[in-house]
């Protein structure tokens, strides 16, 4: 099994509370889905709005996230699936995708000396 | 050992390696679980039988020889780095492909099938899956590889790294995508093999208008796809696409590399021997009833191939063939081919209202045969000053130096006081 991060892109501000009953209901089969694909959320989080967000750049701190976009990061989870085929397709179904996306990054595992 | 036998071997390692690189790759592969290490010791193979084949003569099977080879020496490396693999395995072998006769009759358990697969997975770049199968399914040198894309060696060198790690860190599976998602999948090799036919026959930039190495290889890797998938009617789509088009080879250019318009081609210097292919082909993968994008294109080609002349063509059934096409697969770049069928048909008028509607497509910004369409088409309507611009405009944008020969003479011609018969 490898592990690896999905982060969640949803258009700014991503605020958690505003979330409709529709992208709610899927959300809540999704652990399911995920499972029945042969995969296991370790963990997961899901993050206030962008607009909560501080940047920190060399000694400048801003407003707002560390890049500026239409679609921001509004949570992660860290999941385990055999291969990057079977990742891809849980992350397919992730709700996210409808209006946003999401980013598949496999986790670093440090060589061995 | 003689010169004969030296000779020889060297023979059969160019023959094996055009024939067998990518069998003795992908069974390496599956045993070394690693595309590096399996590069390697395949490389490593070749080497071995130039001196082992000289002395001992060439064996009955080349490619088991190298494949047993190559096997030996991955075994090797993985003893000597136990301690690692055992923490990382780099290529993901799933566990049912350890059962091949289980997994059902859908998938064909051929590990050249899992390289191609492998190397033109969605999560790569295009870029990096034309480079991967080149180097990996084809056995052909980062250099050459650079040479034919026209970038430098350190840069394609750059690309297939980053490729093969992003392989092994982000596990892409090494096997046949199961039957929901062969369709998909096998579109995303075949048009990497198709991006390799069409740059190799008509060169994106340079000298050359054809680059038949490039030509070569797209044919000979559909050949082998049409061997492993022989029921998937688009793999034999393509295979007659390809053969169809560089059918014409010889003829697309003069003594002088001047390049020649279908309707100038010597049709009697055609190779017949392909075009009869092609079309048996074309036949082959309408009768399945599953008509798709490459098939329909290659039924585009037939019907030229087998025109006694240009005027001649059946532009009628092109028309609906290019219809058709635009059905499963809405290219501006095919609106703007059927364009070209439409004026040999409802006239030059007709068809330059059509290229005019395509020309507010974003997708045509910077393609050079749409004002050189356009160009050709204003000059049949006797419009010379409109032709003229277009044609201006086609030059500002083609990269191919004998498309630029064929366009900087018909500016010419245009913009001559005393026009000749058109």
């Amino acid at each position: 099994m490898a592990q690896y991060a999905v982060l969640i892109y949803s258009p700014a501000p991503a605020d958690p509370m505003e979330i409709t009953p529709d992208y709610l209901a899927l959300l809540d089969r999704y652990p399911a889905q995920v499972e029945e694909l042969g995969g296991k959320i370790v963990t997961g989080f899901a993050l206030q709005p962008s607009t909560t967000a501080t940047a920190v750049r060399g000694d400048l701190v801003t407003d707002g996230p560390f890049i500026e976009a239409k679609e921001v990061v509004a949570g992660f989870f860290i999941l385990e699936a055999p291969d990057l085929d079977v990742a891809l397709k849980i992350a397919k179904l992730n709700p996210a995708t409808i209006d946003g996306g999401v980013e598949v990054r496999p986790l670093f595992v440090p060589p061995a000396e | 050992m003689s010169d004969a036998g030296t000779a020889a071997a060297e023979r059969a390692v160019a023959d094996a390696h055009r024939r067998e690189w990518a069998f003795v790759l992908a069974a390496t592969a599956r045993v070394a679980g690693d595309l590096d290490v399996a590069e390697e010791c395949v490389q490593d193979a070749y080497v071995a039988a130039l001196a082992a084949w000289a002395r001992d003569g060439v064996p009955e099977k080349p490619g088991a020889w190298l494949t047993a080879t190559a096997k030996r020496k991955a075994i090797d490396v993985l003893r000597r780095e136990k301690v690692f693999r055992s923490k990382m395995p780099l290529l993901v072998e799933p566990a049912e492909a350890e059962f091949p006769e289980e997994s059902g009759v859908d998938v064909v358990p051929d590990d050249r099938l899992r390289l191609v697969f492998t190397c033109c997975h969605p999560a790569l770049a295009r870029e990096a899956q034309v480079a991967l199968t080149l180097r990996l399914v084809c056995g052909v040198s980062t250099g050459d590889i650079a040479r034919a894309f026209l970038v430098s060696e350190p840069t394609m060198a750059a690309r297939v790294t980053r490729a093969k790690k992003k392989i092994a860190a982000a596990r892409i599976p090494y096997r046949v995508p199961e039957a929901a998602e062969l369709p998909e999948r096998l579109d995303a090799v075949l048009t990497v093999v198709h991006l390799l036919f069409t740059t190799g026959h008509t060169a994106p930039t340079g000298g050359d208008l054809i680059r038949a190495d490039l030509v070569d290889r797209a044919v000979h890797l559909t050949r082998m796809l049409l061997a492993l998938m022989p029921d998937e009617p688009e793999v034999r789509g393509l295979l007659a696409l390809l053969l169809l088009t560089d059918a014409r080879r010889a003829t697309r250019t003069d003594a002088a590399g001047r390049l020649l318009t279908l309707e100038q081609q010597d049709r009697s210097a055609w190779d017949r021997t392909a075009i009869a292919e092609g079309n048996a082909l074309v036949l082959g993968a309408f009768r399945t009833g599953r008509v798709g994008r490459y098939a329909l294109q290659a039924a585009i080609a037939s019907l030229h191939a087998v025109a006694p002349s240009y005027a001649a063509t059946d532009w009628p059934q092109l028309i609906r063939l290019y219809d058709e096409l635009l059905n499963r697969w809405p290219s501006p770049v095919v609106g703007l081919n059927r364009a070209v069928a439409v004026s040999m048909v409802d006239g030059p008028a007709a068809a330059l209202a059509e290229v005019d509607a395509l020309a507010a497509d974003p997708r045509l910004a910077g393609y050079h045969y749409l004002p050189a369409i356009r160009a050709d088409l204003l000059r049949r309507l006797d419009r010379p000053e409109e032709a003229a611009d277009a044609y201006r405009i086609a030059l500002a944008l083609v990269a191919n130096d004998a498309e630029r020969a064929f366009l900087t003479a018909r500016l010419a011609e245009t913009t001559r006081p005393a026009r000749s018969e058109h």
